[in-house]
C-alpha cells in the first residue's frame, strides 16, 4: 500500500481536469490522476468546434447564445449557469488561443467561425457562425494544447492510475483510492481536496461515438457514497453516427452544408424544422430519423438514413473535413465527395451527472448543500448548463469555463481548509471487491452481461421511451446485476490486469443504468432527449424541474429541483 | 467469417520468453483489428493485455506491429490483412504485458523539445492574429497522436536509444514553424546535439508508419535545413 498526500487530487486528465490542474496548480499542490494517459483521453475525439460569441464572421452577442442554450435545452438548463457559460466561453477561447490552440483562421488572420445546430443570430432568426475550429479536429488540439500546457507549468501526472474509492466521511471528502496499473498496487491518495472530471459514460449503450474507456466510473462512485445524481434521464443521441460502428460525423458536415436523406432522396428535415432544417437540434434530427425509419423511409428500409456530402467539393469536404472524410474512406471505404454515408443515432453524451454548483463543487441536495472537498466539472458533472439537451459545441465551453472555475475554487479551499484524517483502513472497502472479482468461481462473462445490458439500453432507453419497455430494462438490469455477482475473471495476475478492472467497470455501468432508466421512468412527459411516447408533451407545469436520484438501501429515491428561470420564460421550441 | 490470430505474449510476471498465442475468432466484415483482439480477450482468454480507447485512430493508444507494420489497432479493418493477422508489440520499447509496453522513455523525449508554446509577451485583449497561411506552415504537425509508431519503426532508433526520434521532432515542428513561437533557440540546441536530428537517416519509415498520414521525414529535413542555414 502507498500513501501519498496533496493539496488537491484532480481524477480525470480530459479537458476537464487539465483546465482546472492548471489553474490550481499555480498555487495549490496537486496531483493528476487518469486511468488512461492523459493525451488518450477522449475531449481529443472532439471534432467539430467550441462554440463562442466572437462575432469575428458576423454580428454575435453572448446574450443570443445563451438564448439558443436555453431553448436548445428545453428549458431545463439553470440559466444562471447559462449566463456564466456563454460569457466566460469569449474569454475561454481566447485564452486558448493564447495557449497556442491552432486554431483555423479567416483570412485578415482572426479566428474562423462557422454554423453548428442550434445556434442563432437575434433569438433565434437564423444560423449564426459561432463555433471555433481548428479543421475538425478542435478536440485534439485543445486536449495538447491543454496537456502541453501543464508539462510546461510541471503539473504532477500519476498517468494509468484507476480511481476506485473515493473517500468520504462525515460528509467531508479526504481523498481516493487508486490502482496503478502497472503493478496491480493500491493507492491511497490523502487530499484537502478532490475534483472529479472522469467523462462520460456512452458504454451505457450499443451504439456510441464514446471511447471504451468511457464506463463512468467516478459517477457511480459518487453515487454509492450517497452523492445523489442530477438529470441522469437525459441522455443526447447525436444524429450522426457511422452506421453499425457509431464513430461520429461531427454536426460541422452538416454545418458546413450536409443535407440528410431518406430513401427516397428526400431532404426530409424540410418537414420537422422548415427554419434550421439539417440543423436543428440533435434531439429533434435524433427524433426525425428515427420517424423516418420507423415508417419505413431508412435506406433500403433499414434503420439508417444517407448523409450527403456530394455537393459540397472535394475542396470544402477535404480541407474543412479532413478527419471525417479519413474515417469514412477508412471504415466504410467509400469516398464521401462521391458517395452517400450511412448515418444512424449514436449515443453521445450525458447531459445528466454529479450535480455542482457554478464554482464546481459538488452538491448534495435541492438546497444546493456543498460537500466539503468534493467537486466535480466536465461531462461527469451536471451544473447544468446542458438541461434537456446539449447544443453541439458547448460542452467544450463547458469543461475549460468549469473546469477552470473549479480548479480556482479548489486554491482557494485549499488555503484554508485543513487535511482531515483518513478512515479507518481506507482501502479495505477496495480491497475486498478486488479478491471477491478475482477469487469468483462463477460462470458469468463480464462481456456477456455488457453486451446484454449495452442491447438493452439501446434498444428500449434511447431516442424513443415508454413506460413497458423501460420497467423491462429495470428488471432485466435486477437480473443482470444478480448475474454480475458471479462473474469470473481468468487473469489473476498484478500487471495490467484490465479484465479485472473491465469487471469493475461492469459496476459501475450496472448502477448508473438503472439510475438512468429509473429516472426516465419517472418522468411522465417529454423534454429534450427524453421522449416518452406515452407522454409526448413538454409538461411545464409538473415537470420543470431537475431530478435528483438517491440510492438508498430500499433503491432508488427521487426528489426534485427548481430550474433557475432568469432571462427567458419557457415557450414551445421550434425551429 | 473466421480468422486466425498469432499474438505474441510475454508477460514478466511468470514468462520466462515471449511465445505465441494462437487463435481462432468470428468477426463481420466491419471489424477492426481492435475488434479481433477484443474477442479473444472478451471470449477466449482475458489475460490478453492491450491498450485501447477511442477505437477509431485518434487517441494514440493501440500502436502496435500488425503483420510486420506499425499499425492502429483500431484503424485497420480485418478483411483488408492477410491471415493469420499476426500481432506483437511495438519495437525497442520494453514490453511491461502483451502488448503493452512502456511509454515513458517516449513521453520523455516529447518533454524534453518543450512542446508548449514560447512566447512571454502580453497577449492581445482578444486574439493574436495568425494569417491562414502561416497557420499552414505547420498544419501536418499538429495531427500527432503521440502513438509512437514512428519512433518504434525508426532503425536509427532502434539502433540507438538515445536518439530522440521521430515523434519529438515533430512535436518541435509544430512550434519551430509556428509564428507565434518564440521559443526556437533552446529547441534547436536540443535537435543538433549528438541525440538529435542527425540520427535521422531518412529512411522514411516514420512517414510509412504515421496512422496520421503526417510527412514526418519532410518535417525532420525542414528542421534539419533550419538547423544548417538557420532559416528560423
Ligand atoms: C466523437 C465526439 C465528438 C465531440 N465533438 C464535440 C464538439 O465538437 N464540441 C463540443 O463542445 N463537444 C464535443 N464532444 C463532447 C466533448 O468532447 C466531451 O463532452 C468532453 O470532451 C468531455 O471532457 P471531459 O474532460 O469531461 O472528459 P474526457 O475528456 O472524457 O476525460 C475523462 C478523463 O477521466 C479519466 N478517467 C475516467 N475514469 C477514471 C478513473 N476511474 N480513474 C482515473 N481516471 C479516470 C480518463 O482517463 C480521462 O483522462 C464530442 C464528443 C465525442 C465523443
Ligand atoms: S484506440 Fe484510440 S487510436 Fe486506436
Amino acid at each position: 500500500m502507498m500513501y501519498h498526500r496533496h493539496d488537491a487530487i484532480i481524477v480525470g486528465a480530459g479537458g476537464a481536469g487539465l483546465r482546472a490542474a492548471l489553474e490550481a496548480s499555480a498555487t495549490a499542490e496537486v496531483a493528476v490522476l487518469s486511468k488512461l494517459y492523459p493525451t488518450r483521453s477522449h475531449t481529443g475525439a472532439a471534432q467539430g468546434g467550441i462554440g463562442a460569441a466572437l462575432g469575428n464572421m458576423e454580428e454575435d452577442r453572448w446574450e443570443w447564445h445563451m438564448f439558443d442554450t436555453v431553448k436548445g435545452s428545453d428549458y431545463l438548463a439553470d440559466q444562471d449557469t447559462v449566463e456564466i457559460l456563454c460569457r466566460e466561453a469569449i474569454e475561454a477561447v481566447y485564452e486558448l488561443e493564447h495557449m497556442g490552440l491552432p486554431f483555423d483562421r479567416t483570412p485578415d488572420g482572426r479566428l474562423a467561425q462557422r454554423r453548428f445546430g442550434g445556434h442563432t443570430r437575434n433569438f433565434g432568426e437564423g444560423p449564426v457562425q459561432r463555433s471555433c475550429y481548428a479543421a475538425d479536429r478542435t478536440g485534439h488540439m485543445i486536449l495538447q494544447t491543454l496537456y502541453q500546457q501543464c508539462i510546461k507549468n510541471g503539473v504532477r501526472f500519476f498517468d494509468e492510475f484507476h480511481v476506485l474509492d473515493l473517500l468520504i466521511e462525515d460528509g467531508g471528502c479526504r481523498g481516493v483510492v487508486a490502482l496503478e496499473l502497472a503493478t496491480g498496487d493500491l493507492h491511497i491518495f490523502h487530499a484537502k481536496a478532490v475534483l472529479l472530471a472522469t467523462g462520460g459514460f456512452g458504454r451505457l449503450f450499443k451504439i456510441t461515438s464514446n471511447a471504451h474507456a468511457l464506463t463512468g466510473d467516478c459517477v457511480a462512485i459518487a453515487f454509492r457514497r450517497g452523492v445523489p445524481l442530477e438529470d441522469m434521464e437525459f441522455y443526447q443521441f447525436h444524429p450522426t453516427g457511422i452506421y453499425k460502428m457509431g464513430i461520429l460525423i461531427s454536426e460541422a458536415a452538416r454545418g458546413e452544408g450536409g443535407i440528410l436523406r431518406n430513401r427516397d432522396g428526400e431532404r426530409f428535415m424540410q418537414r420537422y424544422a422548415p427554419t434550421l432544417l439539417d440543423l436543428a437540434p440533435r434531439d429533434m434530427v435524433s427524433r426525425a430519423i428515427h420517424a423516418e425509419i420507423r415508417e419505413g423511409r431508412g435506406i433500403g428500409g433499414k434503420d439508417y438514413v444517407h448523409l450527403d456530402l456530394t455537393h459540397l467539393g472535394r475542396d470544402v469536404v477535404e480541407k474543412k473535413l479532413p478527419e471525417i472524410s479519413d474515417f469514412i474512406r477508412t471504415y466504410l471505404g467509400i469516398d464521401p465527395v462521391k458517395e452517400l454515408v450511412p448515418v444512424q443515432p449514436t449515443a453521445h453524451y450525458a447531459m445528466g451527472g454529479i450535480p455542482t454548483d457554478v464554482d464546481g463543487r459538488v452538491i448534495i441536495d435541492e438546497q444546493n448543500t456543498p460537500l466539503p472537498g468534493l467537486y466535480a466539472a466536465g461531462e461527469c458533472a451536471c451544473v447544468s448548463v446542458h438541461g434537456a439537451n446539449r447544443l453541439g459545441t458547448n460542452s467544450l465551453v463547458d469543461i475549460l469555463v468549469f473546469g477552470r472555475r473549479a480548479g480556482r475554487h479548489i486554491w482557494r479551499f485549499v488555503r484554508e481548509a485543513d487535511l482531515l484524517p483518513l478512515p479507518f483502513e481506507p482501502e479495505a472497502p477496495i480491497r475486498s471487491e478486488v479478491s471477491r472479482i478475482l477469487e469468483g468461481t462463477g460462470r458469468e462473462s463480464v462481456a456477456d452481461l455488457r453486451r446484454m445490458m449495452q442491447q438493452e439500453m439501446m434498444d428500449k432507453t434511447s431516442v424513443f421511451r415508454e413506460k413497458a419497455g423501460l420497467q423491462e430494462v429495470l428488471d432485466h438490469l435486477e437480473e443482470l446485476r444478480e448475474r454480475s455477482r458471479k462473474i469470473r475473471v481468468q487473469d489473476k495476475g498484478h500487471s495490467f490486469n484490465t479484465a479485472l478492472l473491465e469487471a469493475l467497470e461492469l459496476g459501475y455501468l450496472l448502477d448508473l443504468a438503472e439510475v438512468t432508466v429509473a429516472s426516465a421512468l419517472a418522468r411522465t412527459e417529454s423534454r429534450g432527449a427524453h421522449y416518452r411516447e406515452d407522454y409526448p408533451k413538454r409538461d411545464d407545469v409538473n415537470w420543470l424541474k431537475h431530478t435528483l436520484a438517491y440510492r438508498t438501501p430500499n433503491g432508488i429515491e427521487f426528489r426534485y429541483k427548481p430550474v433557475v428561470i432568469t432571462r427567458f420564460h419557457p415557450e414551445e421550441r421550434k425551429y | 467469417m473466421r480468422v486466425q490470430f498469432r499474438v505474441k505474449r510475454f508477460n514478466p510476471e511468470h514468462d520466462k520468453q515471449p511465445y505465441w498465442g494462437e487463435y481462432e475468432v468470428e468477426v463481420e466484415s466491419t471489424d477492426r483489428v481492435l475488434d479481433g483482439l477484443h474477442s479473444i480477450k472478451w471470449y477466449i482468454d482475458d489475460t490478453l493485455a492491450l491498450r485501447c480507447s477511442c477505437a477509431h485512430g485518434i487517441c494514440g493508444s493501440d500502436a502496435m506491429l500488425i503483420n510486420g507494420r506499425n499499425r492502429l489497432a483500431c484503424k485497420v479493418l480485418i478483411k483488408d490483412l492477410k491471415a493469420p493477422i499476426v500481432v506483437e508489440s511495438m519495437r525497442g520499447f520494453r514490453v511491461l504485458k502483451d502488448l503493452v509496453v512502456d511509454m515513458e522513455p517516449f513521453f520523455a523525449k516529447y518533454r524534453a523539445v518543450k512542446p508548449y508554446l514560447v512566447n512571454d509577451e502580453p497577449p492581445p485583449l482578444t486574439e493574436r492574429l495568425q494569417t491562414p497561411e502561416d497557420r499552414a506552415r505547420y498544419d501536418d504537425t499538429t495531427k500527432c497522436i503521440l502513438c509512437g509508431a514512428c519512433t518504434t519503426s525508426c532503425p536509427s532508433y532502434w539502433a540507438n536509444s538515445e536518439y530522440i526520434g521521430p515523434a519529438a521532432i515533430v512535436a518541435a515542428h509544430r512550434f519551430l514553424f509556428d509564428s507565434r513561437d518564440r521559443g526556437a533557440k533552446e529547441r534547436l540546441q536540443v535537435l543538433n546535439e549528438r541525440s538529435g536530428v542527425w540520427r535521422c537517416r531518412t529512411i522514411f519509415n516514420c512517414t510509412d508508419a504515421c496512422p496520421r498520414g503526417i510527412s514526418v521525414t519532410k518535417a525532420i529535413a525542414q528542421l534539419k535545413k533550419a538547423l544548417l542555414f538557420q532559416t528560423l
